[in-house]
């Protein structure tokens, strides 16, 4: 007989209970303006509280905060950092999937090739967008969209954030796994400078299809994983319930990223997470793809691939 | 017995519709039904201010509404010949005379080199006017030797479609200009030089089958007819009606195969803004 641990810690909801209530108290003082010391107190205790709160924040709740539903997705974060942006559809072989986004792009003044995956807010949305799970036909467009850029010598930002790629019988008749996998060899082939960031989920090879990259950036809150937590929990506990031990063991975070040498940059977020201002998460996203690509600016097409090379051939752990 | 079977209804043929927006003060659209002042219609364009419709333009017109005044027209001297001596309800040569004598001498594509918003470029605009825009050997010729000109100037090549496909009186020749304008787009996309593809209403057959598909982008009036095999001849085929917006660039952009819809005002600024990105320029500034 098994007993069902306690949850460890407090599902994320739980944990922002109290923080929203605060930022609603302070919403409300806002239209007085002879209340603006009370408010401006509430503010600092509010800024200490999302503090406290997020810096004991176990994977789990972090797993949860990468999936949040107000979490800004790869539009808003390209509405916010690019100056202009025009959306370029179709793979030219079989359909235009709304699960992943790409075009045209200006970021600082200059033009480069933007793509990512591209989750729903509303019902409507969610299913408009598969919930962020492209099909061979999506990761066929990001491709073909990348070759573009190539051939114009503009440089390429992939915004990663999807649960994973989509597990259909269409998928697979139109060879998800070859969709994927033609990805992966094609981008360590690309002649111009690549950064992926995940802003949300990476959801394994679904990710890693547009995750080849020079520089791999990731959002403070974001995950990235060969599974998800639930997926996991169910194959090796045998019970999604233990997800939250999964996401502990999975080492999906940011910083355990960062220390396996998976990642190169953790993105901060706004104290809270993203979701808590977007702006905020979106200027701290420009900065650090900015600063990617002025690192990158030198390198020669060969240079390139010979380092990307190598900073792939570094990945793993292994003992002898 | 046949003859209480109802008769297939035919639909319009394209070819049958008017390429041009009739003469009057008045004009009904033909696809909302709406009465249009025409006045109105030369400020938007030629597209319905009630439903969006887009007209079918003029080469002249097509040129004004993308480029820069003052263009120059390239190639002009080519000419049909008729090299099978085709002759079918009609004879392919005397068709040819005709349009000569009509005033034609400009074939059924237009090439020039111009600018469009400074940028200089080499654009080809096809011209419903001769023989559905459908293309033999001058029109295969032209369109290489535009290409080559792109390629000499290191300036992008645009092309605006529109035909009814190869030209049949021209036989395998015209079968041969679909594989001679690729071989020519393919030294562009080889030396990395832009080439636009611009698919207006309508666009099939070996045209579409050809350059049409091949731009770096391929951008489409909204509503064109854009397909390989028309659809009376689909309908003839399967023995079904086709769907509402099917082969509509709508439909083609749904399926992957057309990169954005664009409506003709807004034409001019987009083909602007992604030459200025592959040029590795800022953004124009927004109108």
């Amino acid at each position: 007989m098994s007993v069902k641990p306690a949850p460890q810690a407090a599902d994320l909801s739980e944990l922002e209970k109290p923080i929203l209530e605060l930022e609603a108290q302070i919403r409300t003082l806002e239209v007085d303006p002879g209340r603006s010391k009370e408010r401006e107190k509430l503010q600092r205790k509010l800024d200490k509280m999302k503090a406290e709160v997020f810096a004991g924040i176990t994977d789990w709740q972090r797993a949860q905060l990468a999936r949040h539903p107000r979490r800004p997705y790869t539009l808003d974060y390209i509405e916010r950092i690019c100056d202009r942006f025009e959306e370029i559809h179709g793979d030219r072989a079989f359909g235009d999937d709304s699960a992943i986004v790409g075009g045209l792009g200006w970021i600082g003044g200059q033009p480069l090739m933007i793509i990512g995956q591209q989750k729903g807010r509303d019902t409507k949305q969610k299913i408009l967008r598969n919930f962020g799970m492209p099909r061979p036909e999506g990761y066929r467009k990001a491709l073909r969209l990348m070759k573009l850029a190539e051939k114009f010598r503009r440089p390429i930002l992939t915004l990663i954030d999807t649960p994973g790629a989509y597990p259909g019988v269409d998928a697979e008749e139109r060879g998800q796994a070859e969709a994927i996998a033609r990805n992966l060899l094609e981008m360590a082939k690309l002649k111009v400078q690549v950064v992926a960031a995940v802003i949300g989920e990476g959801g394994s090879g679904g990710a890693l299809a547009l995750g080849v990259a020079d520089r791999l950036l990731m959002m403070e809150y974001a995950t990235y994983s060969v599974i998800t937590p639930e997926g996991c929990a169910s194959i090796l506990w045998k019970d999604a319930g233990q997800a939250p031990q999964a996401a502990a063991a999975l080492r999906l975070t940011a910083p355990h990223l960062r220390e396996l040498g998976v990642i190169d940059t953790i993105i901060p977020e706004p104290p809270g997470g993203a979701q808590m201002d977007w702006d905020g998460a979106a200027q701290n996203l420009k900065q650090a793809v900015l600063q990617a690509f002025a690192e990158l600016a030198s390198a020669g097409p060969e240079e390139l691939l010979e380092t990307r090379y190598q900073k792939y051939a570094k990945m793993g752990s292994v003992g002898s | 017995m046949s003859w209480f079977i109802k008769k297939r209804q035919q639909k319009t043929a394209v070819e049958a519709r008017t390429v041009r927006v009739p003469e009057g003060l008045w004009i009904k659209c033909d696809a909302c039904r709406e009465l249009i002042y025409r006045a109105e219609l030369v400020n938007t364009r030629n597209v319905c201010p009630k439903c969006g419709y887009h007209f079918r333009i003029g080469v002249e017109e097509r040129l004004a509404s993308l480029l820069d005044p003052g263009w120059t027209v390239l190639f002009s001297h080519l000419r049909s010949v008729d090299p099978l001596g085709f002759v079918a309800a009609k004879s392919y040569a005397e068709q040819l005379r005709k349009l000569v004598e009509s005033g034609q001498t400009e074939e059924a594509v237009v090439v020039v080199e111009g600018r469009l918003e400074g940028r200089e470029v080499v654009l080809a605009a096809m011209n419903w006017d001769f023989l559905a825009a459908s293309m033999g050997s001058v029109v295969g010729e032209k369109l290489r030797l535009g290409a080559e000109r792109a390629l000499e100037k290191a300036c992008p090549y645009l092309i605006v479609s529109c035909s009814g496909g190869a030209r049949m009186q021209e036989g395998t020749l015209s079968l041969m200009q679909m594989a001679k304008v690729s071989a020519a787009l393919a030294k562009l996309d080889r030396a990395g030089i832009p080439y636009l593809s611009i698919l207006t209403d309508p666009t099939t057959g070996g045209v579409s089958a050809s350059y049409a598909m091949l731009g770096d982008l391929n951008i489409a009036e909204p509503k064109a007819l854009i397909g390989f095999a028309g659809p009376r001849v689909i309908e003839q085929t399967i023995k079904q009606t086709l769907p509402d917006g099917f082969q509509r660039s709508e439909f083609l952009q749904a399926h992957g195969m057309v990169d954005k819809v664009v409506t003709r005002t807004e034409l001019r600024r987009f083909l602007a803004l992604t030459l200025a990105w592959m040029a590795g320029e800022g953004a124009p500034a927004a109108e």
